[in-house]
């Protein structure tokens, strides 16, 4: 047991000391002390110190508590129940269970902490320290707080970055694994925006501060994950107003224990002694801790775990919606597809070679600055020189003429191609349409012909994100009822992404207004905000944000960075990656059914114990193990949300 | 204004959720949250009584938990 708190310590040696007196007197109580002495005013006195060596501070919390007006609280119960026991004759009794309800608060006690410190420490990314260089040149260690926008920061090899920045000299990998979840490291050079929170690869990097610490990417994080406790859960309200009520009606319930029966049995002064002692057991199990500690727990991890894989959670009540989304609604530009426009497919007619067209087309469009003539340009591993391009004719709306190493060169649309009397051969078009069905009516078709000549075509479109498909896939599978996609492009642009992705329901053609009537007239449809089918949307962030707002969760991709983006959603994912979405869907799922066992499991053995009680079947001992035993158990079985994690970290180190 | 305060020795879940309850329903707290798991406390009240809530709430935690000690920055 390392890193015990003082308190801790001190704690732990009361009940040792407690215990090795309880046992001397347990076996002296049964070898040499005579039957009668037992249960004298003098033994009362010697059990009450061991009672009070391990006790004294729950007797005396009790008291203060009483003073107060404030009942019911645990000291208040354990008091009054082992003043009962000692009532009744039952010394040992009363400090066995003062004894197992401090060992249990102990080890209670040490299970939070670990479990707190296990979450905080995935969390580690807030930096230790900051090297700020001075106007002079030298380099001072500085508290990261005092860190201004402005300041020439100095990163060694294996440090932090203490706030967000520019590189200004240096280039290097930094990992942003701790922010992202992304195992694979980020190559920066000069000019380069870096985020505060990662992880400084072999190199030495000087960077310019474009924030102050408070307003850095690592604070903000920080501060959303602890207000994320703030939020609480339904199922977490539900627990704390259950205790509220819970409590009372088992102390009432002992009280009518302690008194009704002996009444009724005509012999009030014989059997009180023993009614006295249920009704104690009844106390003991009204301790509402191990209730009100079960589902915070759950979720704290939960939102742990969703921190590990670059994924923030604003509060408990997302998480626990996002295990019960009915409906996603996505964004497509941006979200689904890369949102840039991508060389998505070269056919050369026969006789040339995909990189000929590619390098004559970008030559013709080496003066556009159209998003379609850039992403031909971006593809061009070997352009043609600057001093071979003539004569440029730019046809709005159609296509680009121009000379190229001595010869009439256009690019365009079809419909340029047929003025130019251009017709590319049936037999090619046909193989050509095969080969980019579906990307073909996502994206805009160029023909390249040369010396009027037809010499193959390029497809150039916004694709789908690599890991798009299985998302999708896998988030249907997580138990989301259907997927929307939602856009602003045509028709066919939107079918064909659609199409590709596997998603049925979309709505295309839409400005950004309608992107939010559409989504009231869905939340109408599907009962509102109290309804228990959710719906979430996803989107980067940027013009999305009235939806990300109005929906039951919002979610913001591509967030790293982007203030607006992580001001305005619910749940945010600090990279790209859309495979992150069934991963957290995943973790709220299984959050919810921790708490939920948790819940079941706390209720039921605190009943059974209750009945028993009741039964004189259970004695205090008994009621203490299961009051401080299922908080421990429920503590445990939280923390499995945790270890899972941890386990994942070994098996690929970064 | 909101802020936060860091407890120290703020041992028992529900007494945490008591202590919120009370904080919830002094004069001029708009919000408030006592979090068992972070051990920590929000505060958000009005600008011109925030001082003087926050002793409140100071007393309100001690009530309920007489060993629990509110950070004061």
């Amino acid at each position: 047991m390392d890193k015990l708190t003082s308190k801790q310590k001190n704690n732990l040696i009361r009940i040792i000391v407690a215990f090795i007196i309880f046992v001397a007197l347990m076996i002296a109580e049964h070898t040499v002390i005579p039957e009668d002495f037992a249960h004298s005013i003098w033994m009362l006195l010697i059990w009450l110190i061991p009672y009070f060596i391990v006790g004294y501070d729950v007797v005396r919390k009790c008291l203060i508590g009483i003073s107060h007006g404030q009942m019911f609280d645990e000291s208040f119960l354990m008091t009054i129940a082992t003043v009962g026991a000692f009532g009744c004759g039952e010394f040992d009794e009363a400090v066995a269970v003062m004894l197992f309800y401090q060992i249990g608060e102990f080890f209670q006690s040490y299970a939070v902490g670990k479990s707190r410190g296990a979450i905080t420490d995935l969390m580690s990314i807030a930096p230790d320290y900051a090297n700020r260089e001075g106007e002079d040149g030298e380099v001072e260690v500085i508290d990261p707080d005092d860190i201004e926008a402005g300041d020439i920061l100095v990163i060694k090899p294996g440090e932090k970055i203490p706030a967000d920045g520019t590189v200004l000299e240096g280039t290097g990998l930094i990992n942003t694994s701790a922010l992202t979840g992304e195992s694979m490291p980020r190559e920066v050079k000069a000019g380069d925006q870096i985020i505060s929170g990662c992880i400084n690869g072999d190199n030495l990097l000087r960077v310019r501060a474009d924030k102050d610490y408070d307003d850095s990417t690592v604070m903000q994080i920080l501060e959303l994950v602890e207000n994320a406790s703030t939020r609480k859960s339904r199922t977490e309200n539900f627990i704390t107003r259950f205790a509220r009520y819970y409590t009372p009606a088992v102390v009432l319930g002992a009280v009518v224990l302690a008194f009704l029966p002996p009444l009724l049995s005509g012999n009030f002064a014989g059997n009180f002694g023993e009614w006295v002692l249920r009704a104690c057991t009844f106390l003991v199990i009204s301790c509402p801790c191990a209730l009100v500690i079960s589902v915070p727990l759950a979720f704290f991890g939960g939102i742990g775990a969703a921190s590990n894989e670059g994924v923030l959670v604003k509060g408990s009540n997302f998480l626990e919606m996002m295990a019960h989304i009915d409906t996603l609604v996505s964004d497509k530009t941006g979200t689904l597809t890369e949102g840039r426009f991508k060389v998505s497919e070269v056919m050369p007619e026969s006789g040339y070679t995909a990189d000929d067209v590619v390098r004559y087309a970008a030559a013709v469009e080496s003066g556009s600055t159209h998003p379609i003539g850039a992403a031909i340009a971006a593809a061009c591993s070997d352009p043609v020189p600057q001093s071979e391009i003539t004569g440029e004719e730019n046809h709005a709306g159609k296509g680009i003429i121009a000379n190229v190493s001595g010869a009439v060169t256009a690019v365009g649309n079809m419909s340029f191609m047929e003025e130019l009397g251009i017709r590319p051969s049936s037999e090619h078009l046909s193989t050509f349409a095969a080969a980019t069905s579906g990307i073909r009516e996502a994206g805009t078709m160029c023909y390249v012909a040369r010396d009027g000549k037809y010499i193959g075509a390029i497809a150039v479109s916004d694709m789908p994100k690599p890991e798009a498909k299985k998302a999708v896939r896998d988030i249907l599978a997580e138990g989301v009822r259907r997927i929307i996609m939602l856009t602003g492009d045509s028709r066919e642009t939107a079918r064909a992404v659609a199409e590709y992705l596997g998603i049925t329901d979309y709505a295309a053609g839409l400005l950004p207004q309608d992107k939010v009537e559409y989504f009231e007239n869905l939340l109408a449809e599907t009962g509102g905000e109290d309804s228990s089918r959710k719906i979430a949307f996803i989107g980067d962030g940027i013009n999305d944000a009235p939806v990300l707002s109005r929906a039951d969760v919002g979610i913001a991709m591509g967030s790293l960075g982007s203030d607006a983006a992580i001001e305005a959603a619910d749940v945010v994912i600090m990279d790209d990656n859309l495979e992150r979405i069934p991963a957290v869907i995943r973790i709220a799922r299984k959050t919810i059914g921790i708490s939920r066992a948790n819940i079941v499991f706390a209720l039921l053995v605190k009943f059974t114990c209750l009945i028993l009680g009741a039964l004189g079947i259970a004695n205090m001992w008994a009621a203490v193990f299961a009051d401080v035993g299922v908080a421990i158990i429920c503590i445990l079985n939280s923390m499995r949300m945790i270890v899972r994690r941890k386990k994942a970290e070994q098996a690929q180190p970064a | 204004m909101k802020k936060k305060f860091k407890l120290i020795d703020l041992d028992c879940a529900n007494c945490a959720a008591k202590m919120e309850e009370a904080i919830k329903k002094l004069d001029g707290v708009n919000d408030a949250s006592v979090s068992f798991m972070t051990q920590k406390m929000m505060i958000d009240a009005d600008d011109a009584v925030f001082d003087q809530v926050v002793q409140e709430a100071v007393k309100c935690i001690a009530k309920v938990e007489p060993d629990c000690k509110v950070v004061l920055k």
